[in-house]
């Protein structure tokens, strides 16, 4: 409480010291209506104040003062000569009282009532009291911002030309105790930096720690009751942005309480909990800092706020065509409130457009987020000028990037345990651990030439946006920083993939990611698609009974397959499945499967494609949408005949066909017999080999290769009778020839185009036992 | 009227820059590209303790690109430091600002930085708004678009 008492006083005194010119500006021209304003801010600040901090006496001042000022905005007095002085004997009385606060030391209040009498209206003119001089020594010294800037450049220039000394010295092989000294000098550098760079540094903690016994007070004088969340305290500001909010902040909880949450009785009416719910929570987005204030209370009544305004002289049907988003923004109006009487908490409506005044002045933004009867969600976003993030540092390609490291969930290998990465269509999925993930290849997204695959992988950064996660790709990740974020050129900005620029220690500039706008860059939708497999998971383990996956097929039915067959639910490009060689094929992976579809594929951009798998061979199987996991019933009807569909079961009441597996594999899996082995084939240069026989040898459910694999051995080695062949295993070797008609002095080898005789000779090598 | 010009090479003419808008002339370093920015952007550069966006006039002007240029004049635009790559320095000296005459057809880019022109021994030069080649947030977007 003691420094919240400190920071009002250097506070109102700080205002003072702006607010002598205006006031004799006033003075001077009492109908100046931007005067008036500054000083009726003033005094309801100081009210506002005083309010929570337990100073009755400048309460009871400012409070009058308040009144008075707010008839004459109102129109309803003129600012006469008495008046004038009668608010600056207050104003003056209020400096005087802050003073003795802060030196500890006593008022009598005695006049204060004559003070307030005197603004009444047709009361004597007050004679103006002396201005007392003594200021008692502070405990803490205010520092102009602009002058922590300058230390702070300054240290940024120091850090650099030791790092330039540093890397002279060791090119010229210095002296050891010179070296020793450069060390000295560096801890002490770096010390100092910290200390500099704290400085301009805080907590958000330090505008939140005094909310709750705000909130209590509050609404223990309106009656109400209140319960407070407060999220992200320890988000970091700079010191001046944290000195912005903190009224705007004082204001807008007020409100909420004021004329947002209502009373425990009129909840109750309209069913909801009676405690009233305020969350006030910090968060970095970008470049941004956005405090949000949300209340579960009515809401912004606008018929409530035209209907004010059109009292004070606006024209309704011009408030009434408004869109729905500038009707909301009425509430800055100036002079506004929607409270019918005035209480001593707020509701003279200065709130709002001090609040605006307030977040604007330093190139902020207030969003009003609105639903009636359901409660206020105010936004108030700040720039990030200043902040000090901490950072991981990676690399991509030649270049350096940060990353803020609170995105980050974690960081892992591309070859790690537990990590899978797919092609799907022509994007990639990353499986960690059971959970998938869009991957995002941050050199790619960047058009940086990605060097040569490191024999590690790359590394997999997951970050967490709230609405859902990605893993980023990056070469390498270097190290964990914390760095001074500034937003960079608006050229730069404009390519919505960054969120400011920093200096280093290296003394090379970098740029911080903007996750969401990379994000947003590859196209990233989070929606059912990918979530269907992590819901999966957990749907499993609950259900009993053989689980199946629901989803909506190709020709709008819904269906149902048993998830034991289903490897994997994935999404491609149409493009990816084409009726080749006399059925259906999907290209996946870089192979190709048979592709099953009871409906047509034509007309879509994108499919979703269940792969089936038994335990040798995988189909996929068209789908429009993956949609459930559901627990089939014991009870399925059969159809009439063998096909596609093995019955129909009963799923939350709804009939639903049931894809029969083994038809599906029976028809469309490759035929791949028992799967014989291997056929090794060596090319004479022409390619024949590969082009021409290799096909016919994998269609009779040979695998073929080039190269011999000393595991599995194969079966036989086919090869032209002039080929050279290495030494290979100890399968026979069946040579082919050229010419139909075999040369003389036979050497058993088999005409090229003759393919039962081929096939026959493979054959029999299988037959006799393989190898 | 008459001021203070900085005399330059720009995109390979002679032009005359506002000494009031130069807050520096210094020779660049090492330059980190920004991927996937306005090709007018040439990176950023440190310059003492600050950080400044690097803009490569040629191309802003149409000319190709130079690598080798690493002169430039500092300017301050809407509290962003710019370092702007100009081929050479040559003078600063007093001239008298004239309009531009009528009939002189410059193309769009340079259209858009000429204030006028200046005579240094009756060689007439353009006297240009070097913080015009700023590129602006919305112009960015567009180029990256």
């Amino acid at each position: 409480m003691d420094d919240l008492l400190q920071e009002f006083i250097a506070e109102t005194r700080e205002t003072l010291e702006a607010l002598s010119g205006e006031i004799v500006a006033w003075e001077a021209n009492p109908s100046d209506g931007a005067r008036l304003d500054a000083i009726f801010r003033f005094v309801h600040t100081v009210k506002g104040s005083c309010g929570f901090l337990d100073l009755p006496r400048l309460a009871r001042l400012s409070h009058a003062a308040e009144d008075v000022l707010a008839a004459v905005r109102a129109g309803d007095r003129v600012p006469d000569r008495a008046l004038v002085n009668a608010v600056l004997a207050i104003v003056d009385r209020i400096g005087e009282l802050v003073e003795a606060i802060d030196a500890g030391s006593a008022i009598a209040d005695t006049g204060e009532e004559l003070l307030i009498a005197a603004l009444a209206e047709g009361s004597a003119e007050v004679a103006q009291t002396a201005q007392p001089a003594q200021r008692a020594p502070s405990r803490s010294v205010r520092l102009n911002v602009e002058l922590l800037d300058r230390m702070m450049s300054g240290m940024s220039d120091m850090v650099l030309a030791r790092n330039e000394l540093a890397r002279r010295l060791r090119e010229d092989n210095a002296d050891p105790a010179i070296e020793a000294a450069l060390e000295r000098l560096s801890a002490t550098v770096s010390d100092m930096r910290d200390t500099v760079t704290r400085t301009r540094m805080q907590k958000i903690d330090q505008l939140f720690s005094p909310l709750p016994r705000l909130v209590r007070d509050t609404a223990a004088a309106l009656g109400k009751s209140v319960s407070l969340n407060i999220e992200g305290a320890d988000v970091e500001l700079d010191r001046e942005m944290i000195e912005v909010l903190r009224d705007p902040l004082v204001h807008i909880i007020r409100n909420a309480i004021d004329h947002g949450i209502e009373t425990p009785a009129l909840r109750r009416a309209a069913g909801k909990r009676e405690n009233g719910r305020l969350t006030v929570s910090a968060r970095q987005s970008g470049n941004q800092i956005i405090v949000e204030i949300a209340d579960d209370g009515a809401g912004i009544d606008i018929d409530r706020v035209i209907a004010k305004l059109v009292a004070g002289g606006r024209d309704e049907r011009e408030l009434r065509a408004l869109s729905d988003k500038a009707r909301l923004d009425l509430v800055f109006a100036p002079g506004l409130t929607t409270k019918d009487e005035v209480s001593d908490v707020s509701g003279r409506g200065v709130g709002m457009d001090v609040v605006r005044t307030g977040i604007e002045q330093i190139g902020g933004r207030v969003e009003l987020d609105s639903v009636a009867g359901r409660g206020l969600r105010i936004a108030v976003h700040v720039p990030l000028t200043l902040s000090i993030i901490p950072t991981i540092v990676v690399g991509v390609g030649e270049q350096l990037f940060a990353i803020p490291r609170q995105a980050i969930e974690e960081i892992v290998t591309e070859y790690g345990e537990a990590i899978r990465v797919d092609q799907v269509g022509n994007s990639c999925v990353v499986t960690v651990r059971e959970r998938r993930l869009p991957l995002i290849d941050l050199g790619e997204r960047l058009g940086l030439a990605g060097g040569k695959p490191l024999p590690s992988g790359r590394m997999l950064a997951i970050v967490g946006l709230g609405v859902g996660s990605f893993a980023l790709a990056v070469d390498s990740v270097l190290d964990a920083e914390e760095l001074v974020i500034k937003p960079a050129a608006p050229a730069v900005m404009a390519s919505g993939l960054y969120a400011g620029q920093t200096l280093p220690d290296s003394g090379r500039p970098m740029l911080m990611i903007d996750c969401a706008g990379i994000a947003a860059d590859a196209g990233l939708r989070f929606d059912r698609a990918i979530g269907a497999d992590e819901d999966a998971g957990d749907a499993v383990a609950e259900t009993p009974g053989i689980p199946a996956l629901l989803f909506r097929d190709l020709d709008d039915m819904v269906r149902a397959v048993p998830l034991a067959v289903v490897d994997r639910v994935e999404q491609v490009d149409a493009d990816a499945a084409s009726f080749t060689a006399g059925t259906l094929r999907l290209t996946i992976d870089g192979q190709v499967l048979p592709l099953a579809a009871l409906g047509d594929i034509g007309g879509r951009e994108r499919l979703g494609v269940l792969r089936l798998r038994d335990d040798s061979s995988e189909i996929g199987y068209a789908i429009a949408d993956a949609l459930d996991i559901v627990a089939l019933p014991e009870r399925i009807s059969p159809p009439r005949a063998p096909g596609p569909i093995a019955g129909v079961v009963l799923v939350d009441d709804e009939p639903v066909e049931l894809l029969d597996a083994h038809w599906l594999f029976a028809t469309h899996a490759e035929r791949r017999d028992a799967a014989p082995g291997a056929v090794r084939i060596v090319d004479s240069g022409d390619g024949w080999m590969s082009i021409f026989l290799r096909p016919i040898l994998e269609q009779a459910g040979y695998r073929v290769v080039t190269t011999l694999d000393h595991e599995e051995g194969t079966l036989a080695t086919l090869a032209f009778d002039d080929a050279e062949i290495a030494p290979g295993d100890a399968a026979p070797v069946l040579r082919l020839r050229r010419q139909r008609i075999a040369a003389a002095g036979a050497d058993g080898s088999i005409y090229r185009y003759d393919r039962p005789g081929i096939l026959a000779a493979v054959q029999r090598q299988h037959a006799g036992g393989g190898r | 009227m008459s001021g203070l010009y900085l005399v330059a090479q720009l995109a390979g003419r002679t032009v005359a820059i506002d000494s009031g808008q130069v807050e520096s002339v210094v020779d660049i370093g090492e330059v980190t590209a920004v991927p996937r920015t306005s090709a007018v952007v040439r990176g950023l550069a440190a310059l003492r303790s600050r950080v400044v966006t690097v803009i490569d006039t040629r191309v802003a002007l149409g000319v190709p690109a130079q690598d080798a240029a690493h002169r430039a004049v500092i300017v301050h635009v809407d509290g962003h430091h710019y370092a702007l790559l100009v081929d050479a320095l040559e003078d600063v000296a007093p001239f008298a600002l004239q309009p531009l005459a009528n009939g002189i057809a410059l193309d769009p880019a340079w259209a858009s930085i000429a204030r006028g022109l200046v005579e240094r021994d009756g060689e007439p030069m353009l006297a240009i708004d070097l913080a015009a080649l700023v590129p602006a947030a919305a112009a960015a977007a567009a180029v990256a678009a």
